[in-house]
């Protein structure tokens, strides 16, 4: 699905990715973990393609393509999808427009014709009625005014929606209440299948119980620095991550 | 942000701000001219030319007569040069027969033209309820559904017949609400006004569809003058649609134009422009100097008139539409969106009079200034002493787009009522960089996305136009900030 290799990233001159090294194939989900500032976000801004992030070394194959070396919404049309930290709002124009113009871009883009307004209709219907949503978040402005975490099942709703191929959640299970993260995790799992992936940018093990994770990775400093199975999570909930960097920067590849 | 991301920015704004111009093409055409020049002996030829009785003649020459005392206005946030009004040319009609009888007799030349324009000339599309009355430079060519209108008592004409054959009305109304005295621009278009068009909805009557004129300013150096005069008679309605193109040249063209409404009791008068004039090439050379004043009285009580404008077009545009609510309970309402790109000036806003009790008025202003241009929203409120009970509601929200252009917010008010309720809100934002990668992120290609943003911006102002309009509007707002990308 996707294979990273080597990659270093700058901000503003400053170097925040030092060297990421991570593979993910079909049918698989991926954890990534880490203290505040590790780098987490800026890696999921790199792959969707952020201009504000310069990638200075390495490379990124997803799907068998040179995905650095495409404009973000072609990589968003070849199926890397990101349910961001923060959603942005988009004043005046309605979530649902926004969802179908997305839908019927990626569409077009991939050679299937455009979804009429009925079958978009029937279609964010399903999705909404998987994620518990208020079909009036569809009508009103893109996030404008949703609670946190309304904003975050408006993200899982889009993926669900666009069905993208690789799914990244950067810490999608923030800011939501217990009964939320139960029905976003459930709109997560019913999106997996054997030829996507999912990559979950989370700091709570919590989230893990529902959305059970094939690898765990730790990053720090730029770096991954550990990698495991669904038991590292448990441990880090146990132990924190001061073991780990403090010790050695052994790393355990998968 | 990093300067190769800024350069990015840049790139994107540059490439944004170098569309072309769509509608550039002159139809060659056989144009009768006057010389150039303005004096007394143009004004009479006019005159002549459209065969007005000689009251009409008389009116133009006393509006001339002021005009010459006249000091031609400075104070708008707007540099041009200065015009020279003896330069110009103020007749020019295609040599043509000026009446027809039907459509198959109008040049096909000419219906090729408005074609081009997306105009629904042709009797299968006006049946989607538009009824055109079509301003080629200054002749009247061909106006449409004048029998279905006429059914139902309403009067749809070129306002040089309205002058032959509804005297009354017209010498009651024109010059009523802009009086010649008014300023220097209505003054010379009151001289040299060249047709434009005349409607009257009797008492009672809900006009059955909407009306549209379509203006083109085609011959070169032609300072093209319309005149416009809109009555709505006792509990009537009316919903009247303005759209504007120019072809494209080099040097600068003159519009001037005068409307004039008058709302009387419980009448309601929806006035809507969309105005795509060329606005000039990418360096600043060429484009139209829009200079319009439009008033709307509400006469009557309970009357309501309401702008809703979207200007894209044109190098310079000065214009002001307001509303003197004189009637009790009477509403006034300005819905604009101003874009301005490249070397664009636009200096617009509404004015709002209440003088009637009880009387609102409501002001939603959206400016969108990208490129090197200056956009500027300027609105007077004001509330006479005997205007109890007044309220106003002002919005004026400004878009930058790149930090090479200006935007500029000039309220004004003059409250002389203690009871008058007024508000005015204003906001300045900057098409956001995340907002771009969320949409890019999403598969929505830069430009699109920077257009969702921008048409989310105008929303409000959108939802006031008549529905084949708005998406008309969508289109030119596209057109206006288009570019290759990447
Ligand atoms: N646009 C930017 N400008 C300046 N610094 C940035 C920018 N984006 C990220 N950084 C810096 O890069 C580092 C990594 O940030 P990032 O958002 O990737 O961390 P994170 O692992 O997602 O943290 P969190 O768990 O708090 O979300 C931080 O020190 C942050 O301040
Ligand atoms: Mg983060």
């Amino acid at each position: 699905m996707i294979e990273i290799k080597n990659l270093h990233a700058n901000v503003e001159g400053k170097e925040i990715l030092q060297g990421i090294n991570l593979k993910v194939n079909a049918g698989e989900i991926h954890a990534i973990m880490g203290p505040n500032g590790s780098g987490k976000s800026t890696l999921a801004n790199v792959l969707a393609g952020h201009e504000g992030y310069e990638v200075t070394e390495g490379s990124v194959s997803f799907n068998g393509k040179d995905l650095l070396d495409m404009a973000p919404e072609d990589r968003a049309r070849e199926g890397l999808f990101l349910a961001f930290q923060y959603p942005v709002e988009i004043p005046g124009i309605s979530n649902a427009t926004f969802l179908q113009t997305a839908l019927n871009e990626i569409r077009k883009y991939n050679g299937q014709p455009e979804l009429s307004p009925k079958e978009f209709l029937d279609l964010i219907k399903e999705k909404s009625e998987i994620l518990n949503m208020d079909s009036s978040l569809l009508s009103r402005a893109v996030n404008q005014g949703f609670s946190g975490g309304e904003k975050k099942r408006n993200e899982i709703l889009q993926m669900l929606t666009i069905n993208p191929k690789l799914a990244i959640l950067d810490e999608t299970d923030s800011g939501l209440d217990i009964d939320a993260l139960k029905i976003v995790s459930q709109g997560v799992n019913a999106f997996r299948s054997d030829d996507n992936a999912v990559i979950v940018v989370t700091h709570y093990q919590r989230l893990l119980d529902y959305i059970v994770p094939d690898f765990v990775h730790v990053l720090f400093h730029g770096k991954i620095i550990k990698s495991g199975n669904k038991d590292l999570a448990l441990e880090l909930e146990e132990k924190g991550y001061d073991w780990l960097t403090k010790g050695s920067l052994e790393t355990q590849n998968v | 942000m990093p300067e190769e991301n800024k350069n990015n920015e840049m790139k994107v704004v540059e490439d944004l701000t170098q569309s072309e111009y769509k509608w550039g093409f002159v139809t060659d055409i056989e144009e009768e001219e006057f010389p150039i020049g303005l004096n007394e002996e143009i004004i009479r030829k006019i005159s002549a030319k459209k065969e007005e009785p000689e009251w009409m003649t008389e009116w133009r020459l006393k509006a001339f007569r002021y005009w010459k005392t006249m000091e031609e206005p400075h104070w708008g946030k707007v540099k041009f040069p200065k015009i020279d009004y003896q330069a110009l040319r103020y007749f020019a009609a295609p040599k043509q027969k000026p009446q027809y009888e039907s459509l198959d007799e109008v040049d096909p030349e000419l219906l090729e033209t408005f074609e081009k324009l997306g105009i629904p000339l042709e009797e299968q599309k006006v049946l989607a309820g538009v009824a055109v009355d079509a301003v080629f430079d200054s002749v009247s060519v061909a106006t449409t559904f004048q029998e279905t209108l006429a059914e139902k008592g309403i009067i749809f004409c070129p306002i040089s017949e309205a002058i032959k054959n509804y005297p009354d009305l017209v010498k009651k109304y024109m010059g009523s609400v802009v009086p010649y005295t008014d300023n220097y621009y209505a003054a010379l278009n009151s001289a040299v006004f060249s047709d434009g068009s005349f409607a009257y909805i009797p008492k009672g009557v809900r006009c059955p569809m909407e009306l549209s004129t379509y203006f083109r300013i085609n011959a070169i150096n032609t300072g093209q003058f319309e005149r416009t005069l809109i009555i709505a008679d006792d509990d009537s309605y009316v919903s009247y649609l303005e759209g504007c193109t120019a072809p494209m040249r080099d040097e600068n063209q003159l519009h001037a134009a005068v409307v004039e409404l008058i709302a009387l009791e419980n009448a309601e008068i929806k006035y809507s422009t969309v105005q795509n004039w060329y606005p000039g090439d990418k360096d600043g050379k060429g484009g139209i100097y829009n200079l319009v004043t439009k008033r709307g009285a509400c006469r009557g009580n309970n009357s309501k008139i309401s702008w809703t404008q979207v200007e894209t077009g044109s190098a310079v545009t000065w214009k002001y539409p307001g509303c003197i609510l004189q009637g009790d309970n009477s509403v006034g309402e300005f819905y604009s969106v101003a874009v301005t790109n490249n070397h664009q000036q636009a200096d617009t806003g509404t004015k709002m009079i209440h003088i009637g009790k009880n009387t609102k008025s409501t002001i939603i202003s959206k400016g969108i200034s990208a490129g090197k241009s200056d956009n500027s929203y300027r609105g007077l409120v004001k509330v006479t002493k005997n205007a109890t009970g007044a309220r106003n509601f002002s919005q004026c929200d400004s878009m930058l787009m790149g930090n090479q252009c200006g935007a500029h917010t000039f309220p004004y008010l003059e409250i002389d009522n203690d009871t008058a309720i007024v508000e005015h809100e204003a906001t300045t934002s900057k098409v956001s960089e995340d907002q771009i990668f969320y949409l890019n992120q999403r598969g929505i290609a830069t430009e699109d996305a920077v257009n969702m943003i921008v048409n989310g911006f105008c929303k409000e102002v959108f939802k006031e136009l008549p529905m084949e309009f708005a998406v008309e509007a969508q289109k030119l707002l596209a057109i206006s900030l288009e570019g290759s990308v990447g």
